[in-house]
């Protein structure tokens, strides 16, 4: 068909056709200015006609988004005594955004309220972090002086508001300090840590003790709020809400009743008392002392403060219940008792006489027995009431340390408890293994002498010799103490309880090496020439209980010590380890009175004052 | 020959015409990417980086656009099927293989660079399309109509089945436009649009929960206004509170307060708008109306069919992003993430449209074929 036509037609054509594509061309340039005319008339009527009605909204329009933190969980005590709670407060939050000149803001508040270099610097980091329309928090725990001063004042403060909040308050102040622990301000390391929005209205994260191994517990589940607010910051209406759940309370094991009064029992010492539940392994005193007031820490401490308390030479910060590592000195014996029954190094029968030394055979350094003139010929039980140091050396030497090691390495020595609560050391149960490795040097015979009773690299804490004395009452059935007994929920008031799941049990060939090892503890309270018979005395229940004193420095040789020449500081660590009453135990306790002198006259009569309250007196 | 056509032919030709840049082009192109690196300091916070990263795009845009620019229109002709069938090809594969991002399914990973199929076919449309047309007599009958409208419905079916109904959308209009501009009877244009209303609510049928949500927070933003109408009750107040001179760079409390969604792509002209003002805007709209008419005399200038036709529908595409993105941000029509043409972070669609003005140069500046 296109063949036929001429070439004429088909350049005819051609011209036709293209002013068809250029009219549609100028008919689409139309069509294009058309179009920007429309967009230009919806910015007209949008910038020009309606500026102001625009302008306000972008004023008054401050959608926010706030987080409300949730209601920290309470903390009680197992007759229900409040140990940490919540109490209002009212802090100073600056909304940057609506603060023309910060300088100026923060010198004029000062005139009104106290500022701190701290809370200043504080505020600048949180500045940097946070969106300008978030407000930030300036001063915590506003005085009612302060408040009432502020809020005369408030007009001249755009951009700055009161807000109300809770602080964290421990009513019973430095009992608590060590178990409980405290929260303090979240740090930019703990922020690193969480990093998630569950913490942005979230001011404090517990630090230590309970609160800080609970802590996702206590904390609960952040709420938020849609609110909308005018140009001056304060709050018109809220859009849009979605309330905190609060966080679970906690039902502590610990008896405050026994706490304090193991407290005004150590009095001006210092020591630490662990009491345990050993059917349970229910904490139900955590003691050291000095202790703190923790309140100090939960809004940051002033250094001052805190120097003081560094500087304290009863070091108050110092956790002597979890991280103290003393001698277990004779408190080791049972122990060591056991080992020699189990392994068969002695029996009940074998007697050793004790001449007031040991010495190695062909050694002359000769090991004193604390009693000058000896013992004469003591049996096992004997040794252990009388407390006999002669009849361990022996014994030890005749173990050896490798096989004592791993026999109270059962029990727990030299290891952490697995205690709900940070910061536990593990002690030193020491071996010819371990020496080669941390001394890189052989064991010595001698060492094995002084294991024996407890001295030497032997270390443990007070709450590790609690654990082990609850497992002598439970004659090897070992369970991991536990602080916390149950969790509430604060809403339907439903307790799920903790439970401590069992460790290991240590099984002896004979039972009735136990009944040895405890009777023998029952002498040392109730026996004749128990080594702490005025503490067992006149008890409606029956004792068994071990004293210990350990050495803080070392005697010469031949050297005798007393007391009364040795500075306080340099006195013997009084020791006792206990539980009772012996035949369904439900109390075993470990108290060391730093310096005390002996543990038969500092420790044991405090153990015995925790006993009696707790077996005798009923609860509230 | 039109007088337009007889200018264009004078022997001598000058350095910019040896290197095939049209500078008339050049310099409004340059001009806008100014105006873009300026209001992006600002809607990116000033952050340096942002800025580098979007200057360098903007170089390598150039140095696309006048490569293409150095290829005779001849030879794009020559490949349109090829890139046309590439790219519906690379479209199939997408729907089989493609990457999720945002909940669609858009980009293909070929490991080194991701990339975007349905972009490359906002040029095969109309390099195929002016190439079927431009080919035989105009206008086209009824059954090159049909087979036009294939062309162009099958990519468009499978960008809209990604979801990614804005692009659809962008390219039926591409389509559309090279027949408009071949010169179909304003009956059947009419028609056309009769049937398409008709079967708007039909196509309600078949779309995804967040876009009849934004259909619906386009017909009443303030419905809801801190869910989907958000973005546009923002960007209004943006521009609306800028008024006649504006708030001045780098002070536009919505963009800085953090009101304004995406204020660094799809929304930065609410950002340019309250900073600058009406006055901002008249400068903007006059620049890009600037480069579309020197683009629509390139159109009239081209000496054959498939050039006229396919300058024509690239500068009106052009045109119409400009319209989508504006009318969207000012709350004119719905929300489809369109970017501002050169003022809008980000990279993938400055590729496309350097390259569509790479072809629009190379049409003006390579030597003519005698008819």
């Amino acid at each position: 068909m296109y063949a036929r036509i001429s070439e004429s037609d088909r350049l005819r054509d051609y011209i036709r056709e293209t002013r068809l594509l250029q009219n549609r061309t100028l008919a689409a340039a139309v069509m294009v200015l058309l179009l920007m005319f429309a967009l230009l008339a919806r910015l007209i009527y949008l910038q020009v006609l309606n500026q102001e009605h625009y302008l306000t909204l972008a004023q008054s329009n401050r959608i926010s988004v706030v987080a409300i933190p949730p209601t920290r969980g309470l903390i009680y005590d197992r007759n229900g005594v409040l140990l940490a709670r919540n109490l209002p407060t009212f802090g100073l939050e600056v909304i940057p955004e609506q603060v023309d000149d910060i300088e100026a803001t923060l010198r004029a508040l000062n005139q009104i309220v106290a500022i701190s270099p701290a809370d200043i610097k504080r505020f600048r980091r949180l500045l940097k972090q946070k969106r300008t329309t978030h407000g930030v928090m300036l001063r915590l725990r506003l005085s009612e002086e302060e408040l009432a001063r502020f809020a005369v004042n408030r007009p001249q403060f755009p951009g700055v508001d009161i807000v109300a909040g809770v602080t964290r308050d421990y009513p019973l102040g430095a009992s608590t300090a060590h178990a409980v622990g405290y929260v303090g301000r979240i740090s930019e390391d703990d922020l690193d840590q969480l990093g998630d929005s569950n913490y942005s209205g979230t001011t404090h994260i517990g630090k230590t003790g309970v609160e800080h191994t609970y802590e996702d517990v206590l904390h609960g589940t952040v709420g938020f709020e849609q609110i909308e607010t005018n140009s001056q910051g304060h709050r018109l209406r809220v859009l849009e809400r979605t309330p905190a759940q609060p966080g679970r309370n906690l039902h502590l094991n610990m008896d405050i009743r026994l706490q304090q009064l193991a407290e005004q029992a150590l009095g001006d010492n210092s020591g630490a008392v662990v009491a345990l539940e050993p059917g349970t392994g229910a904490v139900l005193a955590l003691v050291s002392q000095p202790g703190f007031d923790p309140n100090l820490f939960v809004n940051g401490i002033e250094p001052r403060d805190y120097q003081a308390l560094q500087n304290s030479s009863g070091q108050p910060l110092y956790n002597r219940a979890l991280r103290g590592q003393y001698p277990p000195a004779s408190t080791i014996k049972p122990f060591v008792a056991l080992a020699g029954l189990e392994l068969g190094v002695t029996d009940a029968q074998r007697s050793t006489f004790c001449p007031g030394w040991f010495r190695l055979p062909g050694h002359e350094r000769k090991y004193r027995d604390w009693r000058h003139e000896g013992h004469g010929a003591v049996d096992i039980t004997r040794a252990i009431s009388e407390s006999c140091d002669v009849y361990f050396y022996d014994l030890a030497q005749r173990l050896g340390i490798d096989r004592l090691h791993n026999f109270l390495a059962q029990f727990g020595f030299g290891q952490k408890s697995a205690m709900d609560a940070p910061g536990e050391l593990a002690g030193l149960l020491p071996s010819s293994a371990w020496k080669r490795g941390a001394r890189k040097e052989a064991w010595f015979p001698g060492e094995t002498i002084i294991a024996g009773i407890g001295q030497g690299y032997m270390l443990a804490t007070p709450l590790q010799l609690a654990v082990v004395t609850a497992a002598l009452a439970n004659r090897g059935k070992r369970i991991a103490p536990r602080i916390v007994a149950a969790i509430e929920d604060p809403l339907t008031h439903n307790k799920v309880a903790r439970s401590s799941a069992p460790l290991n049990t240590i099984q002896l060939a004979r039972s009735d090496r136990w009944d040895i090892i405890i009777n023998a503890m029952v002498q040392v309270m109730h026996g004749e020439r128990g080594t702490a018979r005025g503490s067992g005395a006149g008890a409606t229940y029956k004792i068994a209980g071990k004293t210990g004193t350990a050495q803080v420095f070392g005697l010469k040789q031949d050297e005798k010590y007393d007391k009364d020449k040795v500075a306080p500081r340099l006195r013997d660590h009084a020791l006792f380890i206990a539980f009772a009453p012996v035949d369904n135990p439900r109390i075993a306790l470990a108290v060391i009175v730093e310096n005390g002198g002996s543990g038969s006259g500092a420790a044991a009569p405090i153990a015995r004052k925790l006993m009696d309250q707790y077996l005798l007196t009923p609860a509230p | 020959m039109t007088t337009l056509e007889s200018d264009y032919r004078t022997p001598a030709r000058n350095l910019a015409q040896k290197l095939h840049v049209d500078l008339p082009l050049l310099t409004g192109l340059l001009l806008l990417s100014a105006v873009g690196l300026l209001v992006l300091y600002s809607a990116g916070g000033q952050d340096p980086d942002l800025l580098l990263r979007h200057a360098l795009r903007l170089t390598l845009g150039f140095g696309l656009m006048l490569m293409i620019a150095q290829v005779p229109p001849q030879r794009l002709q020559e490949a349109a099927p090829w890139v046309y069938s590439a790219a519906l090809a690379l479209l199939v594969a997408v729907l089989l293989f493609g990457d999720h991002a945002k909940g669609a399914q858009r980009w293909l990973d070929l490991g080194v660079i991701r990339f975007q199929p349905s972009e490359l076919m906002k040029l095969a449309l109309p390099l195929m399309l002016a190439r079927y047309l431009g080919q035989r007599r105009l206008p086209p009958g009824a059954k090159r109509l049909l087979v036009s409208g294939a062309l162009i419905l099958i990519p468009v079916a499978l960008i809209a089945e990604q979801p990614d109904l804005g692009t659809a959308l962008l390219i039926l209009g591409s389509g559309l436009f090279v027949l408009l501009l071949s010169g179909i009877r304003w009956r059947i244009v009419g028609v056309g649009a009769l049937l398409a209303a008709i079967a708007a609510p039909f196509m309600w049928h078949f779309m995804h929960d967040y876009q009849r949500t934004r259909l619906l927070t386009f017909i009443n933003p303030e419905s809801d206004p801190l869910g989907a109408g958000y973005h546009i009750t923002q960007s209004t107040i943006a521009i609306g509170s800028g008024g006649v001179f504006g708030k001045g760079w780098l002070n536009g409390t919505q963009s800085y307060l953090d009101f304004i969604p995406e204020r660094t792509t799809d929304f930065v002209f609410a950002v340019y708008a309250e900073e600058f003002g009406l006055i901002g805007i008249l400068l903007l709209l006059i620049l890009f109306i600037a480069v579309i008419a020197r683009g629509l005399y390139i159109a009239l200038c081209a000496p054959d069919h498939f050039t006229r036709l396919l300058a024509g529908s690239l500068i009106l595409s052009f045109s119409l992003y400009i319209f989508v993105n504006i009318g969207m941000v000012s709350g004119l029509l719905p929300v489809v993430g369109v970017p501002l043409p050169l003022i809008s972070y980000g990279g993938t669609a400055l590729v496309t449209l350097m390259a569509s003005f790479g072809m629009l140069m190379a049409i003006h500046t390579h030597p003519k074929k005698p008819v």
